[in-house]
């Protein structure tokens, strides 16, 4: 192995790893959004809601991810109407089209995972949440969602790291990820294992830490679950309200 | 030239695209196929490293699995394609032959898809063999059954009776990915459509024909999939 040629290799691989973070972090920050908006679309009991929602989820889990990219990226400018339009300077960046599609993407696989999470909340808590007295949005807020989301994690934490990897697929139209990088390096020298090694093991070191750090959220999120510390003083304090 | 219509572009004939691209996606078939076997000849071998090996297989076996399911599907084919193209030409300045020579994008292709989805393919069957309950392996060890026979008659039934609902999303993930390929020029249903939108200037319509038919594919290999699932669990006592 030329040491040296592996040392500018994973130099310019690691330039390219903010790309891969920012393209990912976006979709799957938009992604939690739409995928929530759907989960909700599919048990609000609201038939064309639900419908809407079966539909996406089909066409958006059916098809491969880069046939959306490119139908954003390079479809979407066979119309006049839309290279005309205020909504074509972001569409005519790879940029946020390839974010538009992880975005579509992530949203339609989340939301079965933050459905299964919705669902997943037992219906006593909920009682006693309305017994309670809260309103609606605040039994969502309070007890629904908390409960949801500590249940969904470990999911989504999968969806995340397989976002992490398919922002590789932004590098065919021309986006510089680090499989875009990793993508020139070897056309220009035909060193495919080389390269593959430096950036399969980015690849793998930022997927281990976003494994701990998932972990890590699944921990603060679940003191109910440990046991308590060992010499725990009481806490009394103030008025119960 | 007018622009000819969407359904224009789908005619069989010699002025329509249909003929090309039901190639492409019978081409697209064979790629998911292909890659499935051989992940399912990998995950079969992964699962047995895994659970019966000894300390050095269930190392490389966790290796694998660990390193398939953490690295992006492209990579893996760019390394195929580019890197068995460098291999080939080096073997055949060896023998004397000139210039560059290309590793078929068919084979990388299906070795890509079957690597990756070899990595599924073993935890799902590891996940399956240990649904299988230990009573009816002690059960067949009891009426004297040999190793050959406990697997033939009563593992490997069970096994793949778990195995089949995750054997479906492994192929239905398999199916997806095999559009990267088209990056190495085989001729499969998305690089079609590339062609197609390239020589008419019309990629929404073929992208979007291009996603119907792999939502066709998709359908119709989940129907059959299910129909499976309903005939191999007939068995299993629901509820």
């Amino acid at each position: 192995m030329d040491f040296e040629f592996t040392r500018d290799t994973f130099l310019s691989l690691i330039a390219a790893v903010p790309m891969t973070l920012s393209l990912a972090a976006t979709s799957i920050a938009f992604g939690i959004v739409l995928a929530l908006l759907l989960a909700l679309a599919r048990i609000s009991g609201i038939l064309p809601l639900d419908w809407f929602a079966r539909l996406y989820l089909f066409v958006f889990r059916g098809t491969p991810l880069l046939v959306q990219i490119f139908l954003i990226y390079y479809g979407l400018s066979q119309f006049p109407a839309i290279r005309h339009s205020f909504v074509w300077p972001i569409l005519r960046q790879p940029y946020w089209c390839a974010i538009i599609a992880l975005t579509l993407n992530t949203g339609a696989y989340g939301s079965e995972i933050i459905r299964g999470g919705l669902l997943s909340v037992p219906h006593g808590q909920v009682e006693a949440a309305r017994a309670a007295g809260m309103s609606r949005f605040k039994l969502f807020r309070r007890i629904v969602m908390p409960l949801a989301i500590r249940q969904a994690l470990p999911g989504y934490g999968n969806e995340m790291i397989s976002m992490i990897k398919s922002t590789s697929l932004a590098s065919i139209i021309t986006l510089m990820d680090i499989t875009g990088v990793a993508a020139k390096i070897i056309s220009e020298t035909y060193r495919a294992i080389e390269v593959f090694v430096v950036a399969g093991a980015i690849y793998l070191a930022i997927n281990f830490a976003l494994t701990r750090l998932v972990q890590l959220v699944e921990y603060r999120l679940s003191p109910h679950l440990r046991r308590p510390p060992p010499a725990a003083a009481p806490i009394i304090e103030g008025e119960a309200l | 030239m007018s622009q000819p219509g969407f359904f224009d572009l789908l005619s069989l004939g010699s002025e329509g695209w249909g003929r090309a691209l039901l190639a492409g996606a019978w081409m697209t078939v064979l790629i998911a196929l292909s890659g499935y076997g051989i992940g399912a000849v990998i995950g079969a071998f992964g699962a047995w490293g895994k659970l019966s090996g000894g300390k050095a297989i269930r190392v490389v076996a966790d290796a694998y699995t660990t390193v398939a399911r953490g690295i992006p599907d492209l990579l893996v084919i760019y390394l195929l394609y580019f890197g068995g193209s460098a291999a080939i030409t080096s073997l055949g300045r060896m023998f004397g032959a000139e210039g560059f020579i290309g590793f078929p994008g068919f084979l990388a292709g299906a070795l890509a898809v079957g690597i990756t989805s070899g990595a599924q393919q073993t935890e799902v069957f590891r996940g399956a063999f240990k649904a299988v309950h230990p009573g009816e392996i002690e059960a067949a060890i009891a009426c004297g059954m040999s190793r050959t026979l406990r697997f033939r008659r009563i593992i490997a039934p069970l096994t793949l009776r778990h195995a089949l609902p995750g054997l479906g999303n492994v192929w239905q993930i398999a199916l997806k990915e095999s559009a990267l390929v088209s990056i190495t020029g085989v001729a499969e249903l998305l690089r079609q459509a590339q062609v197609g939108a390239g020589s008419t200037g019309l990629p929404f319509d073929f992208y979007l024909i291009a996603g119907i038919l792999y939502l066709a594919i998709s359908s119709v290999s989940g129907g059959v999939l299910r129909q499976a699932e309903r005939y191999f669990g007939r068995g299993v006592r629901r509820g």
